[in-house]
């Protein structure tokens, strides 16, 4: 059932997409990130994939571009997940927000706005989730300086 | 047949029999076996080393043997603050201001490696040991560390405060 649901899948939208390819039971799309928009529209209204389970971002330096987006999307109905991934550069790395089809969008993009730097366009609150307030910079990033810290509490002496 | 007068005069009335009427002993060893045996601990619980915590807690372990098993959950009534779990930069103001909400006297025991030293965590977000912000009277290394130990952790800190000087009027006060 479930591999004749990602036949499906991999045959209709395979031909919107850079690359896809199955696997560990995943369908995969690389995909413009122009594109995402429609991609998840169409995923989410004819193939039933209701639930919204991440997004979050690889980074790749020094490859260009930098940033590899990656969303995962889950059906309920057909018990199968999908993962849609799209580079951005460095100098742009802004996708469009997916709150308009998925409410729970709004706080998985304030992590990985936290976390990576990506803007979401269209998500009118990007305040940190995990972080707080005055930290700077992006914690998994590769450049971020791994013993990097930043207290809000001056140490004792 | 159970003799109507005790055999042991504690509280024989009447005539002074001498026994019991008096001791004598230093403030500072008196206040400390006092305050050694009423350990009111603050829970300040916040990762794995709960589970333990909830362990030496209970009936196998029972704190209440050193009269450390009833915790109070404002630390305003709180004498030693158990700082259980990682602590992390963002949650560090919290930990400080209920530390300063205690009265004195005061003791802090950091459980388990991540309240000692971070533990295996050094990266952006975790407080590499609750000692850069609080004073702290006891470390129970562990991950997370076995009831016997943090047992020993608290007979420990007993003795610290049998053996501390306790002035009644402090600067604070």
């Amino acid at each position: 059932m479930a591999a004749d649901a990602i036949d499906v899948l991999k045959d209709v939208l395979g031909p919107q997409a850079t690359a896809s390819s199955v696997v560990h039971g995943v369908a995969v799309f690389e995909i413009a990130p122009t594109t995402l928009t429609g991609f998840v529209e169409r995923l989410k209204r004819d193939f039933g994939f209701d639930i919204f389970l991440d997004v979050t971002a690889v980074d790749w330096l020094p490859a260009t571009p930098r940033f590899e987006i990656v969303w995962h999307f889950y059906s309920t109905a057909h018990k199968i997940r999908v993962r849609l991934k799209a580079r951005v550069p460095e100098n742009a790395s802004v996708v469009d927000s997916l709150v308009g089809l998925y409410g729970s969008a709004r706080f998985m993009e304030r992590e990985c706005h936290d976390m990576y730097g990506i803007g979401f366009r269209g998500n009118a609150d990007l305040r940190p989730i995990l972080l707080y307030e005055g930290f700077e910079g992006h914690p998994l990033r590769k450049d971020y300086d791994k013993a990097r810290e930043q207290p809000l509490v001056p140490y004792r002496t | 047949m159970i003799p109507r007068e005790a055999t042991i005069p504690i509280h024989a009335a009447g005539a002074k029999s001498g026994a019991f009427e008096y001791i004598t002993t230093k403030k500072d060893e008196l206040i400390g076996w006092a305050r050694k045996f009423s350990l009111f601990p603050y829970p300040f619980v916040t990762a794995c080393c709960a589970m333990e915590f909830m362990a030496v807690s209970s009936t196998p372990y029972d704190t209440d043997r050193f009269g450390a098993a009833l915790p109070r959950f404002s630390p305003r009534q709180a004498d030693l603050m158990m700082v259980v779990g990682t602590i992390s930069h963002k949650q560090a103001p919290v930990l400080q201001r209920v530390y300063n909400q205690m009265c004195e006297p005061k003791w802090v025991m950091a459980f388990g490696a991540c309240a000692t030293s971070g533990g295996f965590y050094q990266n952006y977000a975790v407080l590499a040991g609750i000692d850069r912000i609080i004073p702290v009277d006891i470390y129970v290394p562990g991950c997370p560390p076995r009831p016997e130990m943090v047992i020993d952790g608290i007979m420990r800190l007993q003795d610290l405060i049998a053996r501390s000087r306790h002035p009644i009027v402090t600067k604070d006060f």
